[in-house]
């Protein structure tokens, strides 16, 4: 019997190791390798197939001579400020609208949540019929007499990177708005009476009590829109394509084209360790106030 | 019954087996298109006739970006397709990295040399082997013209830069936009490379997009390219950056804009919406101002080195059904290009296509034909990407044509 009790603890001890083990070892090889080999790569002189012969940082030094890694890292600046700071107010804006107990909140809630059920690519070109100047918006004002209309962003070389984050605001800021929907649910009415009674007015309520307690959620919201923004490549490919020219050339974009279709592949694997140095010196120090904060 | 049962299960193991050792032929190819998709048909039952199992392998996207991928993918795993669809300077990289094979004994036997044009030859054998095997010839530096836009304000079809430019104003005045194009990076590629060939000749062409030489990049007729792509900026509507080129080739055909300059592929979209040459628009070559000139595009199919015998000879089997003459005329009569052989009768073939292989014989023979830039047969991916973005770059610009020629040359510098 006494074996038997041993046999099954040690069981229930080694149970989910085993059941873990795969998908950890598959993680391990497939996400943490890969990474590894990207980061060897960046510093061989591979063209069209992995090749180890050592140039150092040769290809950081071609890279960051050229003007489509100059225009994508200035898009993705201006792509990933914007895009993080909108969807943050307008997601907090909707989150504070629909907590006054307004009627038809269940029905008003998921409206706002599903632009983020679709993928990137029907996003990008919905976006991009609707933007077309010809079969678009301006055709459609034109047809209703505005004969002057005029909104052609998206043909404009300096322009179009705005409608990149048009689509994308659109697409994310409902699920911001979720995330601090929840956050406000989870504040104890006690406090925000208890300050209504000290007199405090609705705007003061929100700017000193309410929006510092929803530190946790304006975190995640930016992890997450920050990491959305650096990979931002399928709403790039199916709403502008890179154009006109190579306007909105993106980070993503310029890292497969170098890699996969025009035989550079140095060059590509080391704008990927660039893009994941950013995402780290993002994550790092967000991971790091976690746990710190979970140990304290 | 259960020795019924064995015996049957053995007869079909057997019969497995040698399905298993029939010669097969796998093609990994990007022709998805309906056209591109019939004329590969003609060579499938070609080598179907000929015994060999047929394994298709398309991979739809990015004029041949996806597939491209996909065979990284394959030769990395150590199993590279029997046959695939690549262009120009891939070939001449897949032949140096050791991997493609070639038919060598074939194409004597079958007197190849004599067949197919020097033009073609540059990018199917490589070092004196035949990796690769021509399907057709596609000219690039092509115009096609509404003859309804033209009829229209009278005007006959240019045969000189001069007289394009003056009739761009006459077409906008009549209501019409001058020039159908769209605006993605590679269709602004072909149109610079057909302008470079039309304005300066086939020795610009030469020295700067296959030689790559710094000065003639940086030189005044370079200069004078760009001030012809600029006069072509003016020509096209407000909408054209972002446009599918069979877009740009509808709006030739119903006649809201005159002129397309296009590869001769877009000739299947005239073909399908039932106009004919002549009687509804015309093939015209982009004007010649430097001597005569054609830049071609060579599609073929290349060998992977192979080690079983069988797929050995489904590769022979193959080969020698693509470079058949009556195969190549109806790849190309459904593929709407014309066929690497200039040896054969084309009198099936419609007037544009018989204008055009006359070309290629001449210009040939001239010493004229040049390899397209765009389609990365005169430069490696690497150099036409560089060129390409600055090429675009100008185009969706009002950038100056001498800030224009540097551009692309500091980005050839770069790349090279």
């Amino acid at each position: 019997m006494a074996t038997d009790a041993d046999f099954r603890t040690r069981l229930q001890d080694w149970l989910p190791r085993l059941v873990l083990a795969p998908s950890f070892a598959v993680t391990l090889l497939f996400v943490y390798g890969f990474i590894l080999f990207t980061i060897v790569l960046s510093f061989t002189g591979s063209k069209m197939l992995p090749r180890f012969t050592w140039v150092g940082f040769e290809n950081y030094e071609k890279l960051f001579a050229l003007p489509a890694w100059n225009t994508a890292i200035t898009n993705i600046a201006i792509f990933a400020s914007l895009y993080i700071v909108i969807c943050t107010v307008i997601g907090l804006m909707l989150a504070i609208f629909l907590d006054q107990k307004i009627r038809g909140e269940g029905m008003l809630r998921p409206i706002y949540l599903y632009p983020m059920a679709l993928s990137f690519i029907v996003t990008g070109t919905a976006w991009k019929w609707f933007l077309d100047p010809g079969i678009g918006l301006q055709n459609i004002m034109r047809q209703w007499g505005w004969e002057s209309f005029s909104f052609t962003w998206i043909k404009d070389s300096d322009m179009a990177i705005y409608t990149i984050v048009l689509a994308a605001v659109w697409q994310t800021s409902g699920f911001v708005m979720a995330m601090f929907l929840a956050g406000l649910r989870g504040i104890d009415n006690e406090i925000l009476k208890a300050a209504q009674i000290d007199g405090a007015s609705n705007w003061q309520l929100y700017r000193r009590i309410v929006i510092p307690l929803l530190r946790p959620a304006f975190l995640s919201a930016f992890v997450i829109l920050s990491h959305l923004a650096i990979k931002s490549y399928d709403l790039v490919v199916a709403l502008t394509g890179g154009g006109p020219g190579r306007a909105t050339e993106m980070p993503a974009t310029f890292m497969y084209s170098y890699t996969f279709t025009r035989n550079q592949m140095g060059i590509g694997a080391s704008s990927a360790v660039i893009m994941l140095m950013t995402i780290a010196a993002i994550m790092v120090p967000y991971l790091y106030a976690e746990l710190k904060e979970k140990k304290a | 019954m259960r020795r019924l049962s064995i015996s049957t299960t053995m007869a079909l193991m057997l019969s497995t087996g040698a399905v298993l050792a029939e010669p097969s032929v796998e093609v990994m190819h990007f022709w998805t298109s309906g056209g591109e998709a019939a004329a590969l048909g003609a060579v499938r039952d070609k080598v179907v006739a000929g015994g060999v199992a047929w394994a298709d392998a398309p991979i739809a996207g990015g004029g041949g970006d996806a597939a491209k991928t996909a065979l990284q993918a394959r030769i990395a795993s150590g199993n590279p397709p029997a046959a695939m669809l690549m262009l120009g300077q891939n070939i001449l990289d897949w032949a140096a990295e050791g991997m493609l094979g070639n038919v060598d004994a074939l194409a004597a036997r079958e007197g190849w040399d004599a067949a197919l044009p020097q033009a073609v030859q540059d990018f199917t054998k490589v070092d004196g082997h035949y990796v690769s095997v021509p399907t057709n010839v596609h000219r690039t530096d092509m115009i096609w013209a509404s003859k309804a836009a033209f009829d229209k304000i009278g005007a006959p079809y240019p045969t000189t830069w001069e007289d394009l430019n003056a009739l761009a104003p006459r077409f906008l005045e009549a209501g019409i936009i001058p020039l159908a194009h769209g605006g993605q990076a590679w269709q602004e590629a072909y149109m610079f490379e057909a302008v470079a060939l039309g304005v300066g000749g086939a020795e610009l062409y030469r020295k700067a997009l296959i030689e790559l030489d710094d000065a003639t990049l940086r030189g005044p007729d370079m200069v004078k390219v760009f001030d012809q792509m600029a006069a072509l900026r003016g020509m096209v509507d407000d909408n054209f950056s972002g446009r599918d080129w069979n877009l740009a080739s509808a709006m030739v055909i119903n006649g809201e804009a005159a002129m397309q300059i296009m590869g001769d592929w877009a000739k299947g979209e005239f073909t399908n919406a039932g106009k004919s040459p002549g009687d509804d628009y015309a093939c015209i070559p982009v004007p010649k101002s430097a001597g005569d000139g054609f830049v071609y595009l060579v599609n073929s199919l290349s060998l992977f080195t192979q080690e079983d015998p069988d797929m050995i000879k489904g590769q022979e089997v193959l080969a020698s059904a693509i470079m058949d003459p009556e195969v190549q005329v109806a790849f190309n009569l459904a593929k709407g290009a014309i066929p690497a052989r200039t040896d054969i009768d084309l009198a099936a073939m419609d007037a544009c296509a018989q204008a055009t292989s006359a070309a290629l014989a001449t210009n040939d023979a001239g010493g004229t034909a040049v390899p397209t830039f765009a389609g990365t047969h005169a430069a490696n991916a690497s150099v036409v990407g560089a060129a390409t973005d600055a090429v675009t770059t100008f185009f969706n610009s009002d950038m100056s044509a001498s800030d224009g020629a540097t551009a692309l040359a500091d980005a050839i510098a770069a790349a090279k």
